[in-house]
């Protein structure tokens, strides 16, 4: 199942589980209809370079990838968060650290945007020649979305790989000692924990709950918020989970869940997703199996207006993550 | 049948109400206000019901009970520390009642 491709065809589903209801098909079902809302969102794909190889990335990002966004498509996204007003400009990648011009990209998009957002999996920000980076994060006031799956080592490290959970303690009292996490200093950092498998996330509320507690107790940390993803079955996760036999379960349990009340609330219906190479999508998951926004392949250069109320979102069946009990917005 | 025990049919344990459903409906009300939040957090109660899973070595609340209990956010080490809790006890249970033994054997010993 290497070359997803989401069907048209209401009765063919992207993982071929006859079991499985296709997601648009279960949305007509229940009378219900995802549109787009205003799009407030800008969030970009600097590329699938990464220094870790976390088991459930959607992207299957990693050390040997290429695909990192140039300089030119970065001039065009500069162009295109210009042009339009987002009230959030999200970063994500890969580890967006190791983009070379993450910290022009940085720069200038603080100012055009009230919040932008870092996503970090706290490890390549610890590299030494990243200290600048760390310093323009903090002066653009720049918040920090980083993932901390479990508060138990081998637990987090069975996801994000060897040594990985020594140095993301240490890089979140980096952050800490700059002010981040800490109250009345602007500089907000946000965890999120997903899942270390084949199963639903714990509860967003209790798990902020207990990681507050924990991370204070034993290390002296602290954190704005918490947030609890399911993960998504494309890329690296879904490979995982057809080697391990759990991908129909897995679906299964996702689709199971579906809970309408989280429709309102995703994030596809207010965010323009760009991938690397400077395409537009209704969400970063739809990057992993090249579904793009209204069904066509779209640069940033060629748009035109943004999306409004009412307009298409292009979904598959790896969108139940989504909807699975409290969601994923 | 080939076992008496298949993951399948877990699902279907709502099922039971079709024969009782005011029993059923009191039990599963009853049963999901105990999992609630409460004193004890859901994750402290997932791991309880693990533990006495397999006190009572039931398959399926265990099957049940491991997927829950990761899905509240705890871990191995967690889980195994639990049913050592439940085996300690069990095992515990059994040499306390060498008490009994011991009061019988030195009644009618010499």
């Amino acid at each position: 199942m290497t070359n997803l491709q989401a069907a048209e065809n209401l009765n063919s589903n992207l993982f071929q589980i006859s079991a499985l209801e296709t997601f648009r098909r279960n949305l007509e079902n229940n009378g219900l209809d995802l549109t787009r809302a205003n799009c407030t969102t800008l969030q970009i794909n600097v590329g699938l370079l990464c220094n870790q190889s976390c088991k459930h990335c959607h992207l299957d990002a990693g050390p040997s990838k290429k695909e990192i966004m140039s300089e030119k498509t970065v001039d065009d996204v500069l162009d295109l968060a210009g042009r339009f007003t987002f009230e959030t400009i999200d970063i994500t990648g890969g580890a967006p650290e190791m983009n070379p011009h993450i910290q022009t990209l940085i720069s200038k998009l603080a100012p055009l945007t009230k919040t932008l957002i870092l996503r970090s999996n706290l490890t390549a920000i610890a590299e030494r020649e990243q200290v600048l980076l760390l310093q323009l994060l903090a002066a653009k006031k720049v918040t920090i979305v980083a993932s901390l799956p479990s508060l138990n080592e081998t637990q987090s490290e069975s996801q994000r790989g060897k040594n990985s959970f020594a140095t993301s303690i240490m890089t979140l009292k980096k952050l800490n000692s700059l002010g981040y996490g800490l109250p009345d200093t602007g500089l907000e950092l946000n965890l999120v924990s997903n899942p270390t498998g084949a199963f639903l996330p714990s509860s967003q509320e209790q798990t902020e709950k207990r990681f507050r507690k924990m991370l204070a107790q034993k290390w002296r940390l602290f954190f704005n918020n918490l947030y609890t993803f399911a993960n998504v079955p494309l890329g690296r996760f879904l490979t995982w989970l057809e080697n391990t036999g759990n991908l129909e379960s897995y679906i299964l349990k996702l689709a199971a869940n579906f809970n309408s009340c989280t429709l309102d609330g995703l994030m596809c219906r207010s965010l323009i997703s760009v991938s690397w190479d400077g395409y537009l999508f209704d969400c970063d998951f739809n990057q992993a199996i090249n579904l793009y926004m209204d069904g066509k392949k779209k640069h940033i250069s060629d748009l035109k207006s943004l999306p409004g109320p009412h307009d298409s979102i292009a979904v598959a069946e790896h969108c139940y993550t989504c909807t699975a009990g409290s969601g994923f917005t | 049948m080939e076992t008496y025990y298949h993951p399948k049919d877990l699902p279907k344990f709502a099922e039971i109400s079709e024969g009782a459903p005011e029993l059923a409906h009191k039990f599963f009300d009853y049963y999901t206000a105990v999992f609630a939040e409460g004193e004890l957090t859901q994750r402290e109660k997932s791991l309880i019901a693990l533990a006495v899973a397999h006190a009572i070595q039931c398959p399926y609340c265990i099957d049940a009970y491991t997927q829950d209990c990761l899905e509240k956010g705890s871990n191995i080490n967690e889980m195994t520390e639990s049913i050592h809790v439940a085996t300690a006890i069990r095992g515990g249970a059994s040499l306390v009642h060498g008490v009994q033994m011991r009061n019988i054997a030195g009644k009618i010993s010499l």
